[in-house]
């Protein structure tokens, strides 16, 4: 005998696209309103001597198109396998294939030394701004390759599949310099191009990411 | 008669693991879905409270390694009286005392028009130091005036790293200079015992009111 199973026109609920099914707030009834919260998890990528992660559109689960208007980036023990290296990231236009798509950034810092010295908040002139250049962006100065240090923060990628407009990102990250100093580094930008952006490298400025987890959320 | 219950395997869908029935995107059939990634653990709302706490384990606080990342979203918290903001943590024990070393800056613009600077803020920040950190300067006690914000606590259940948090707090100053301050606080507490509990509150005198949702953030 053929199992029979229930339709979504079995259930006594008006049908609504992409909406969960729940119990009303009685609970005496069902509804269609639930829905699944708006931070979407995407992928996780753990780092065990890597010299970069990437993400690629279509890639390993990886979705980075129109699907999202917003991406997260979250990193949490983000630690190099050398020290004093910068943390850094680039796009695509070619799904992975190079990267190097020219940008324009800002970045500042504060930070502050175990030792209660050098507290200063100030931009970040030199190599850690970019200018229409196609070379990887720092998200960090310095950090610290020690046992219990690592980075950790936030990076927001907006509309990267826009054809029409500009990719801006901002980047919030907790770091420790490689002398014991606090430092939050907070960066801005945009990849100066009307391409999609469809894929997303880190690394360390040289050699490996030695452990740490990035994951990959879109917002709806 | 006998009531008829149907069970998972009797709708029209594939069962996945921890997600949640749904109409599929032309509501014409069935779908799984996914939950959030970002899940909501704990709402407490301040009344002439002296601290607002979340600790792992109680009042179903969930403050361990069932999350990566931990976020606090601090909404209209008004003091009794015209106080800084702090925020610490705990590290074993019942006090919260975990070592700190941390940055602090802030914008800040009164209502006249005056100020419009922004600038690290030295003495407000911590090296290597169990005091209560500020987030936030005077908020002041006019009934319409209140703080709100974010903070984000990084893997706070590890062993191997120390835990890096970010605050970000914008609020109404005193009432005889009302404006804006917009704090930004980073550092981390520099152990690798593991976090087990946050703990708000002003200077002196009470958080009269004030909501503070804690969220857990998925990385599966």
């Amino acid at each position: 005998m053929a199992l029979s199973k229930l339709t979504y026109n079995s259930l006594n609920v008006t049908a609504a696209a992409s909406k969960g099914i729940g119990f009303d707030s009685d609970p005496d009834a069902l509804q269609a309103d639930y829905v699944a919260g708006s931070m979407v998890f995407i992928k996780k990528l753990t780092a065990s001597s890597d010299g970069t992660l990437d993400f690629v559109d279509g890639s390993s689960d990886v979705v980075l198109d129109d699907t999202y208007k917003e991406y997260i980036f979250t990193f949490k023990d983000i630690h190099p396998s050398n020290d004093s290296k910068n943390f850094q990231f680039q796009g695509s236009t070619d799904t992975g294939s190079s990267y190097g798509v020219t940008m324009t950034s800002t970045s500042f810092q504060a930070f502050h030394s175990e030792a209660g010295t050098d507290p200063l908040l100030a931009f970040r002139a030199g190599a850690s701004v970019l200018h229409q250049e196609t070379s990887f962006k720092s998200l960090t100065q310095e950090s610290s390759a020690d046992a219990d240090h690592a980075v950790h923060g936030t990076l927001h990628l907006f509309n990267p599949s826009s054809t029409t407009f500009v990719k801006h990102w901002i980047c919030r990250l907790s770091n420790t310099f490689n002398i014991n100093y606090a430092n939050e580094f907070y960066s801005a930008g945009y990849f100066n191009t009307t391409s999609a952006i469809d894929a997303i490298q880190f690394k360390f400025s040289a050699n490996d990411i030695d452990a740490g987890d990035i994951c990959l959320y879109g917002i709806n | 008669m006998a009531l008829t219950k149907f069970n998972y395997n009797s709708f029209d869908v594939t069962p996945v693991a921890s997600t949640t029935m749904a109409f599929n995107s032309g509501a014409n059939g069935l779908t799984t879905m996914s939950a959030g990634a970002m899940t909501l653990i704990k709402t407490v709302t301040a009344s002439s409270d002296s601290s607002i706490t979340l600790v792992n384990g109680t009042d179903d606080v969930v403050l361990d390694s069932t999350y990566p990342i931990y976020k606090v979203e601090m909404i209209n918290v008004h003091p009794s009286s015209e106080q800084k903001f702090y925020v610490n943590f705990r590290d074993g024990g019942s006090a919260y005392d975990a070592t700190k070393t941390t940055t602090q800056y802030r914008a800040y613009h009164f209502e006249g028009g005056t100020g419009g600077a922004v600038g690290y803020q030295d003495g407000l920040d911590l090296a290597q130091s169990t005091a209560d950190q500020m987030i936030g300067q005077e908020i002041a006690t006019d009934n319409d005036a209140s703080g709100s914000g974010e903070l984000w606590l990084f893997n706070p259940s590890s062993t191997t790293f120390v835990k890096h948090f970010m605050a970000h707090f914008s609020h109404h100053y005193t009432n005889a200079a009302p404006g804006c301050i917009d704090n930004w606080t980073a550092g981390y507490c520099n152990t690798t015992t593991a976090i087990d509990g946050i703990q708000f509150k002003f200077a002196s005198g009470n958080i009269d009111a004030g909501t503070f949702k804690l969220y857990g953030i998925k990385d599966s």
